[in-house]
């Protein structure tokens, strides 16, 4: 708090004095972009850039006579040799001041080392695995970690009277992290894991894994597999393959019910169980106003989900600093503000804990609903402020 | 035990069919016309959002859907193959490759232009959801669907392409451009209606799969590219529609297999078979020497 009071302070004295100083062709603040623009992941890029772009839009592209650019680069991913060649390039040739954005993963992954050695804050809006933010210092994320979610889900599970639980998992690094978390939390829990299968990323194939699920009769069947066509094609294969009837239900993380695609799950996933940490039908005045600004500004057929909230925080983020430091990027500085980030989203609360330089949300228990003829999840239970839980440093 | 054996094989052949169905249409084109067309995918890719359209935004009853599916992808084909591909017959493959990767690349940026990047799946009607009884076995009803489509294309092309006049005519064609010319074929049609049908076929597998794989996105040409096109083809033989089929079952059995008994090599079993099975006959199964 006193730090707090202490930066209000100096920026209030920095406005003052730059007022003075400002000029209208003072050079731009530049924040470079690397983002899935296209290929398999182009959703979560575009989903990212609008949401990001509304934010400037809706706050005023400039601070203290400083425009604020941001330099959107595609990795057409996933694909991390060409996230950190973007990296380089936005560092050495269009000396950005910041970098953000970082759909997936492995791109982060491979950004880390360069964001440290040219001193650049690194703003994640989305690569949820939980070692992200420990590969560089200069790392702060406003996502969400599949850890967080996943140990949430097992302990709702628990606390539900589900005993016994199979685990399927997109054979990756997030899922292996959604994988651990829910067998560990889950079995802290009291319960008992009846086995675990990782699936390939790229197969769309479930049935044989469903079979082996049926057979070892468990109370619940635990997902994790991308937002996408994978998504849809496991809870096309949960249904076909009779788990329903035989009394197994299935329960996953909100990647599968992600509000871009959730529509094509169709009748199927009526009834889901997911956690998470957004929903677009989030009941609160910020997120009403979000999603009415999103859907004003990039039509309705792309619903905002959490991927665009990722950046729209990210950006609250990143502009926040900015204004505090009065347009100066300096990166040390930006990173003391972004590390201890705190308000109001549209997913609700949100903070950054300024120790491990994660996200910390209100993880939620929703069910997915049909409602006016699109489908919803629809958040029942809060889990507030959750950490990672095995996140340390 | 007996069952479940059962539902694993009829699982392993469900998926075997949904791969043949995708790579039947590249058979046709680059097994027997000798095209090396890297975008088939494009092809199947268009007829998985025609079918997308017709049934969601026109109102086409699904099973009424496929055939105008065919009729329209291979009708596009046909247009293409008169304006664009028949320039390179003459060329090396390496051209061909280029030239149809370039073309999957356009046909990738057209359709996030026209439909978005997001995913698109099938609605399918009530009757191809859930389960059925089949022999005495629970089965998924789209499954169930898949294994009667696939078998019957796959008699019908075996019959088509391989027992008429029209398939004599196309496998002269290729054996000996000059010499099926001299005799009075009219190549350029052939090589047209045969481009045609792979276009068509591989618009209907497009189609088809669209349930099956969970949805469909402009990256699917690129994605699906090796996998479920070119190993199939590759393995079953160039031009052999039945051993495009018998490559296709042992793959999909194969994968479920792997899946069920030994999931942590389920990753990389299909790539073990097809070594496997390419070391054994470099030239595929039924592949003439």
């Amino acid at each position: 708090m006193i730090r707090r009071a202490a930066f209000a302070t100096a920026s209030v004295l920095a406005l003052g004095l730059s007022l003075v100083g400002a000029r209208a062709d003072s050079p731009p603040i530049r924040i470079g972009f690397i983002v899935d623009l296209s290929g398999e992941f182009a959703d979560y890029g575009t989903e990212i850039l609008n949401a990001a772009k509304l934010y400037l839009a809706q706050h005023g592209g400039a601070i203290a006579g400083r425009k604020i650019e941001i330099d959107a680069k595609d990795t057409g991913g996933p694909n991390p040799e060409v996230a950190k060649r973007l990296a380089q390039e936005l560092i050495v040739n269009d000396k950005v001041d910041l970098l953000a954005g970082f759909t997936l993963t492995p791109e982060a992954l491979a950004v880390a080392p360069l964001a440290t050695e040219a001193k650049k804050p690194m703003v994640i809006m989305n690569a949820a695995t939980s070692i992200v933010t420990e590969k560089s210092p200069y790392i702060v994320r406003f996502s969400f970690t599949l850890g967080e979610i996943a140990s949430v889900l097992a302990k709702w599970a628990a606390e539900n009277g589900i005993k016994k639980v199979y685990t399927l998992v997109s054979d990756y690094g997030p899922g292996v992290n959604a994988e651990g978390a829910f067998k560990k939390y889950f079995t802290l829990a009291g319960g008992t894991i009846a086995g675990s299968d990782r699936s390939p990323l790229k197969g769309p194939e479930f049935a044989p894994f469903m079979q082996r699920v049926k057979d070892a009769k468990p109370d619940a069947l635990f997902v994790f597999v991308p937002s996408g066509d994978q998504g849809v094609a496991v809870t096309k294969a949960y249904q076909d393959s009779g788990l329903a009837g035989a009394g197994i239900k299935m329960i996953a993380t909100g990647d599968i019910t992600d509000e871009a695609v959730i529509d094509q799950l169709g009748d199927a996933a009526v009834g889901l169980v997911t956690a998470f940490h957004y929903s677009d039908t989030h009941p609160s005045e910020a997120n009403k106003e979000y999603v009415k600004a999103f859907q004003a500004a990039y039509g309705s057929k792309l619903r905002p989900d959490f991927m665009s909230v990722g950046g729209y925080d990210g950006m609250h983020g990143i502009y926040d600093a900015l204004v505090r430091l009065n347009g100066n990027a300096d990166p040390d500085q930006a990173l003391e503000i972004l590390r201890r980030e705190k308000f109001e989203s549209p997913r609700g609360p949100f903070w950054v804990d300024p120790d491990t330089r994660d996200a910390v949300n209100t993880v939620y228990i929703r069910k997915v609903e049909r409602q006016g003829g699109r489908l919803v999840n629809t958040e029942f239970k809060a889990y507030p402020d959750t950490k990672d839980p095995d996140k340390t440093k | 035990m007996a069952v479940e054996l059962l539902t694993l094989l009829f699982n392993g052949l469900a998926y075997g069919v949904l791969l043949f169905l995708m790579a039947i249409g590249l058979s046709v084109t680059m097994g027997m016309m000798n095209f090396v067309n890297l975008a088939h995918g494009a092809f199947a890719m268009l007829g998985g959002y025609l079918g997308i359209s017709l049934t969601t935004r026109a109102g086409v009853p699904f099973l009424a859907a496929l055939p105008l599916v065919f009729v329209a992808v291979g009708a596009v084909g046909a247009g293409i193959e008169v304006t664009l591909y028949r320039r390179f017959y003459r060329s090396p493959q390496l051209t061909h490759v280029l030239f149809t990767i370039g073309l999957t690349f356009m046909a990738v940026a057209g359709a996030t232009y026209v439909w978005g990047s997001q995913i698109a799946a099938m609605r399918v009607p009530d009757w191809l959801i859930g389960q059925t009884m089949f022999l005495g076995l629970q089965v998924g009803s789209y499954r169930l669907f898949l294994l009667l489509v696939g078998g019957a294309i796959a008699l019908a092309l075996v019959f088509g392409l391989e027992r008429t006049r029209f398939g004599a005519m196309v496998r002269a064609t290729v054996d000996n451009r000059r010499m099926a010319q001299s005799l009075g074929i009219d190549v350029g049609r052939v090589f047209s209606l045969t481009f045609a049908l792979g276009s068509g076929l591989a618009g209907l597998g497009g189609a088809l799969a669209v349930n099956f794989l969970g949805g469909i996105q402009p990256a699917f040409p690129l994605g699906y590219l090796l996998v479920y096109f070119l190993i199939v083809v590759t393995v079953g033989g160039l031009g052999s529609t039945l051993g495009a089929l018998a490559a296709a079952l042992l793959l999909g059995l194969a994968d479920a297999a792997a899946k069920f008994y030994a999931p942590v090599i389920a990753s990389f079993a299909i790539y073990l078979v097809m070594v496997v099975l390419l070391m054994w006959r470099p030239h595929g199964i039924l592949g003439r020497r």
